[in-house]
């Protein structure tokens, strides 16, 4: 038998062709208008904040010559024991924060579980303050303590609280409503109350789980503290802020370096003392 | 008819109208107001007895099990036990007393894990006085500790009080669940399939165990299980539940294999 011709050939599989699902979805002019006003407002504002080209042109050799100006790095004793100072002031921050941030966590994230939650259904009251807390940055946090407790180490201390609780809150939460289930309804069924349910059964299921999050927030806390002296909310960042008000160009970058190293440091501790838990 | 009597050793609930431990009549129960899982069960147990309650899957064993000690609301007709009578739903008072009486051992997963068998043992005395420090046994009044470690004693694991639960085999955790159970001195045991997850011989020993000390102690038993040779050996009544209701209610030595084709054939 003689192969079909080629056009035959096109018409069937023009026809299979039909029986088949379209290759592209089609486009609905409500989607092509979406997708038109989405490019209009994306090239607008490139245009507003992108950086022009002559802009790329002159920034590069003036970060270059930023850089210059901040080599080598202040190693000068005085300077450093300063920063030595605030170094430690930073870190007490983040410590002090982040365990009372935990602390706290511990009954707003048992209040706020589903299902678990001593205060049945109105457990969302709690999860949205912990949403709360979450979704204020923590330079907004740090600008409001300052102005109501003053500038200093207290206002970053508190700004530290905060952020934790809006982390912690949320993944201790999520804990407690992963608990194991069965061990909790036994000794509902015993009689026990949630309080005794929360601390026989829900925390020693837990707890490994929260301890990895505590280290997580801490680490976060370091990196944050870091920042906070920007707006007066002590730590090392009050010294960088100085520094570049001052065009001490060479005693920003020691500080910049100094922060890498801590916030390192801390990844590496906490890695490890996670690794310790697992 | 001649045949259960001489089996029986304890008479039919009927005859004993007051002393039932527990009376079931026309119990209703659903879970979404549309479909009844139990329609109209009637049951009556005496103290002393070891009731198996057996059914497939899903016909609403453990639900009756829960019912009868109020912890869920029935949807209708009347539960007595332990001489508190509700429909319902048991109130406050009658719900902690009953608590108080009652002893439960679960299929699996019951224990804190990552606790003591000690403290899981002291659990069991959650609800009475004295719970605000019960929830370990570091910190539980002195007689709690000595109530578990007399329990566990009971269930031979007295010398696995310090070990965490989960460092037991399934049969030994079991074990400490009964402890939990005994421990606060029921009158009434249930226990949902409590050998389920075991193998043959932790299950039989599970079972041995629970027939000893009720027996020993003097308390009712009321259990489910799918292993037709545990209800045959160590009950001494069947009650099979089918579409809702009860099948038939035996002495465990008159089950003929009928009957258990019955209760399992043709179950949508
Ligand atoms: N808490 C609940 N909410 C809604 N439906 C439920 C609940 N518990 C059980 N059911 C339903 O009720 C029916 C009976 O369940 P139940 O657990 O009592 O059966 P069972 O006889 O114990 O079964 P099995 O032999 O598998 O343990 C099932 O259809 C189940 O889906
Ligand atoms: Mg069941």
């Amino acid at each position: 038998m003689a192969s079909p011709d080629p056009g035959e050939r096109a018409s069937r599989a023009d026809r299979a062709e039909r029986d088949l699902p379209p290759r592209f979805r089609s486009f609905s002019p409500a989607s092509f208008t979406l997708l038109v006003v989405g490019a209009a407002i994306l090239i607008v504002s490139i245009g507003d904040v992108a950086p022009s080209p002559k802009q790329m042109v002159d920034g590069v050799p003036g970060f270059g010559r930023l850089v210059g100006r901040m080599m080598p790095p202040n190693l000068d004793p005085d300077f450093l024991t300063r920063i030595g100072f605030r170094i430690v002031e930073t870190f007490q921050i983040a410590l002090v924060g982040t365990v009372f941030g935990v602390v706290l966590s511990l009954p707003i994230a048992w209040l706020s579980a589903r299902g678990v939650s001593p205060i049945g259904g109105f457990n969302f009251l709690f999860k949205a303050l912990v949403s709360l807390f979450r979704t204020i940055p923590d330079l907004v946090w740090a600008l409001l303590f300052v102005a109501s407790v003053g500038l200093g180490a207290v206002a970053g201390t508190l700004t530290i609280m905060m952020d934790t609780i809006g982390f912690c809150g949320r993944f201790f939460a999520e804990a407690m409503e992963d608990a194991e289930k069965e061990p909790q309804e036994a000794l509902s069924a015993i009689g026990a109350n949630k309080l005794s349910i929360a601390i026989g059964a829900l925390w020693p299921d837990t707890l490994p789980s929260m301890i990895n999050s505590s280290l997580f927030a801490l680490e976060k806390a370091v990196r944050s503290s870091v920042v906070l002296g920007l707006v007066g909310a002590g730590g090392i960042g009050q010294e960088l802020k100085v520094a570049f008000d001052l065009f001490q160009y060479r005693n920003a970058s020691t500080i910049i370096l100094v922060i890498f190293l801590i916030v390192l440091a801390m990844e590496y501790v906490t890695d490890k003392l996670r690794a310790r838990i697992q | 008819m001649f045949d259960v009597k001489v089996r029986n050793a304890v008479p039919p609930a009927g005859d004993r109208r007051e002393e039932a431990l527990i009376r079931v009549s026309g119990l209703r129960k659903s879970y979404d107001g549309a479909s009844m899982i139990l329609d109209g069960v009637n049951l009556a147990v005496s103290p002393g007895e070891r009731v198996a309650l057996i059914g497939s899957n899903g016909c609403g064993k453990s639900t009756l099990l829960k019912c009868l000690i109020g912890l869920h609301d029935i949807s209708g007709g009347t539960v007595r036990t332990l001489g508190e009578t509700f429909d319902r739903a048991p109130n406050a008072g009658q719900r902690a007393s009953l608590r108080q009486k009652t002893g439960f051992v679960f299929q699996k997963h019951c224990l804190v894990r990552r606790r003591t068998v000690l403290s899981n043992v002291v659990h069991g005395l959650l609800g009475g006085k004295g719970s605000w420090r019960g929830f370990s046994h570091a910190t539980a009044l002195p007689e709690w500790r000595q109530r578990a470690r007399d329990a566990l004693s009971e269930v031979s694991l007295a010398d696995k009080a310090m070990s965490r639960a989960e460092a037991l085999s399934g049969g030994q955790q079991q074990r400490v669940a009964i402890a939990r159970a005994l421990v606060r001195r029921p009158q009434l045991l249930i226990a949902d399939e409590p050998a389920a997850s075991l193998d043959p011989v932790s299950g039989r020993k599970v079972m041995d165990l629970f027939v000893r000390l009720c027996r020993q102690h003097g308390i009712t038993l009321v259990f489910t299980s799918h292993d037709m040779d545990h209800t045959a050996e160590f009950a001494t009544r069947v009650v099979a539940l089918k579409r809702g209701g009860v099948l038939f209610d035996k002495p465990a030595g008159a089950v003929q294999s009928a009957d258990l084709e019955a209760t399992f054939d043709g179950v949508a």
